[in-house]
């Protein structure tokens, strides 16, 4: 099984973002790996072994479009044990949902994995479109925003439920696929590979952290550095980002000391109740 | 080069349109007065003419491609039959609200279209341009769409849900071309039941988060929700501990709900939680911790815990409410 997983860098969603003059200033942020993506690495090195801390079969493969230090994050990423990285030189000004898939499309061509496994949606555009687009591009089915996975021992396919808005969906797919994780992908027997795990497998409740031996490990591991021009995509964007702007902020409110306080506010001031 | 038509997915039962797609038909009609063409709208599924009707009092005209291997809503079935209908109206724009088929089957259609999408709209500037939010909605960012046809999923709090039209339109049968599912195939829905409204469309909504600490706890909760004739919801802490089902988290990743009264319970306030639910009416915030970020988006915060609290709050409203 080779599993190639998109990755994108995104900034700290936890610091404030600054937004002025029309722009979100960046300058002082700290990068990581996209959590979807996290998500998804993690979910493509369990579908290769067969169990928690147990040996592995396949390659896990980590791509990223993204300005030179984006070297750090795959790094990380090898660390936590993917066998190796590209890195596609491309400026986040200059790229799209479309072009991003574009690019990954011919990667795809090229690498022939069995499966395309990648975070439902990057946090900071909030998109959530690469996976679909690049699954039309390829001609591949596709399965989103994913709960879990079950790999058949025949590798040919997968059951796989979905977060829906009303409930949980399973559905049967074949391979190969573009598939796109929710948060829960992480979950203790969300993913197994019936061809390596035995169904009582278990993970750990969340994504690994890379240890000592990893980072050891993945100063030998290979990290491409490659440029979209030399896979022949050609084309620019279909959508561009014109300004930004800060959300109105909301009206400070007030602490309320009582529950009859808050009733009564809530009943003869916002008149909700 | 396209012409003036905007076309909108509408999702359907196999008797009615769902009401999670009244804001995207809103959506189209503003659109619609940039494109100065029709609204048209496409369903697709299985037996659906009754619902292709119940449609048609929304809009100019409705492409009705009934077929028996469209029930399930697969984008890789989906897809194609939406560049057809685009192609058949020589559409300017497709737009659809963003739940989670909208989400799944527009930027499909989009990449087969090699079309420019625009996700989870909250304004149309232009016939090219729209408002989204963007880092959890901490920006709010304008962007132009650049190819012929427009794609644009609508975040279905920011528009108002439509009422029909004056007059009905007529209903049009569209041709499926060849079907093809590519393998994939819908297993089962696992619907989590609730006599409550959804959450997105209720007027007022309850939210639990870790602080609540097990599941039994959050019988407190829906007995304020009830009382109040909300829905439940919840922190993504809540859904992943396993008190309540993972449908009802708020939030970046979960739903984006904006009722006249929100309560937030329990919750700290991270910024993907403050995404979801940000554009509510009313905060309330129950917290025990004074410092708690949640306090910043509340209108009223009420520092204390939420086993001092709620008991009391629900008798509180039910004498309000018994006084009329
Ligand atoms: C990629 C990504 C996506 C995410 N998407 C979402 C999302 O969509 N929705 C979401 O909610 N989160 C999301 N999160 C998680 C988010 O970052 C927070 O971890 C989560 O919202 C915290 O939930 P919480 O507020 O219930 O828990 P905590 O942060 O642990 O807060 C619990 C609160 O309860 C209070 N408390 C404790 N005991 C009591 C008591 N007895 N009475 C009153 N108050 C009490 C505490 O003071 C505390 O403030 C996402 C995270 C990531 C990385
Ligand atoms: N620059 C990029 N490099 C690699 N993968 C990306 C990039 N941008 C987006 N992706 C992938 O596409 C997914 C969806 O992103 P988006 O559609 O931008 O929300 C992400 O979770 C990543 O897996």
């Amino acid at each position: 099984m080779k599993i190639l997983v998109p990755c994108k860098r995104v900034p700290n969603p936890d610091l404030k973002l600054k937004v002025a003059n029309g722009s979100v200033d960046l300058a002082g942020t700290t990068w990581q790996v996209n959590p979807f993506d996290e998500y998804a690495v993690e979910a493509a090195l369990r579908l290769t072994e067969k169990g928690k801390g147990g040996e592995r079969v396949g390659e896990v493969v980590v791509v990223s479009i993204g300005p030179k230090d984006t070297s750090a994050q795959l790094k990380q990423l090898l660390a936590m044990g993917a066998n190796r990285a590209i890195l596609i030189a491309g400026d986040d000004g200059a790229l799209d949902a479309d072009r991003v898939a574009r690019i990954l499309g011919t990667l795809v061509v090229a690498e022939k994995p069995d499966l395309v496994l990648m975070g439902k949606q990057a946090v900071d555009g909030d998109d959530n479109q690469v996976g679909q687009i690049l699954a039309a591009s390829l001609g591949w089915p596709q399965a989103t925003f994913l709960a879990s996975i079950l790999l058949a021992a025949d590798g040919k396919s997968a059951t796989v439920t979905r977060e829906v808005d009303a409930g949980v969906e399973e559905r049967r797919v074949h391979l190969p696929a573009v598939m796109t994780v929710d948060l829960r992908i992480v979950g203790k027997k969300a993913v197994r590979n019936e061809a390596l795990a035995p169904a009582t497998a278990e993970w750990e409740d969340t994504q690994r952290l890379a240890s000592l031996k990893g980072i050891m490990a993945a100063k030998k591991k290979e990290l491409r550095e490659i440029t979209a021009e030399s896979l022949g995509v050609a084309g620019g964007i279909l959508v561009k980002t014109l300004r930004h702007e800060a959300p109105p902020a909301r009206k400070a409110g007030v602490k309320v000391a009582s529950v009859e306080e808050l009733v009564a506010k809530l009943h003869n001031e916002a008149k909700v109740i | 080069m396209s012409g003036t038509a905007t076309l909108v997915l509408l999702e359907t039962t196999t008797s009615n349109l769902r009401s999670a797609s009244l804001p995207a038909i809103s959506a189209a009609r503003k659109l619609a007065q940039v494109n100065g063409g029709p609204v048209v709208g496409v369903v697709i599924g299985s037996g659906i003419a009754a619902a292709a009707q119940d449609a048609a009092r929304y809009v100019d005209k409705v492409l009705c491609c009934d077929n028996a291997a469209l029930a399930a809503a697969l984008a890789e079935t989906w897809a194609p039959v939406l560049v057809a209908a685009i192609k058949k109206i020589d559409a300017a724009a497709l737009v659809a609200s963003a739940t989670s088929a909208g989400k799944d089957i527009l930027p499909r259609t989009a990449g087969l279209m090699g079309a420019g999408m625009a996700s989870e709209i909250v304004a149309v500037i232009g016939a090219k341009a729209f408002r989204r939010p963007t880092y959890a909605g901490n920006a709010l960012t304008d962007v132009e769409v650049l190819t012929p046809v427009v794609v644009a999923t609508v975040r279905q709090t920011e528009f108002p849900p439509a009422a029909p039209a004056a007059s009905a339109g007529t209903v049009e049968a569209l041709p499926p071309g060849p079907i093809d599912a590519l393998g994939s195939e819908f297993v089962a829905l696992h619907a989590s039941k609730s006599a409550r409204p959804d959450l997105t469309e209720a007027k007022v909504v309850v939210s639990g988060g870790r602080g609540l600490k097990d599941a039994q706890n959050f019988k407190v909760l829906e007995e304020l929700t009830d009382l109040l004739g909300g829905a439940l919801g919840a922190s993504r802490a809540a859904c992943d501990a396993g008190m309540v089902p993972n449908d009802l988290q708020v939030g970046q990743t979960g739903k984006v709900v904006a009722p006249e009264l929100y309560f937030a319970v329990g919750i700290s306030g991270a910024i993907q939680h403050l995404a979801g639910m940000k554009s509510s009416k009313v905060i309330v915030a129950i917290n025990k911790d004074p410092e708690a970020p949640i306090f910043q988006v509340a209108d009223y915060g009420l520092c204390a815990t939420w086993e001092s609290t709620v008991p009391p709050l629900i008798a509180q409203i039910k004498t309000v409410k018994a006084a009329g």
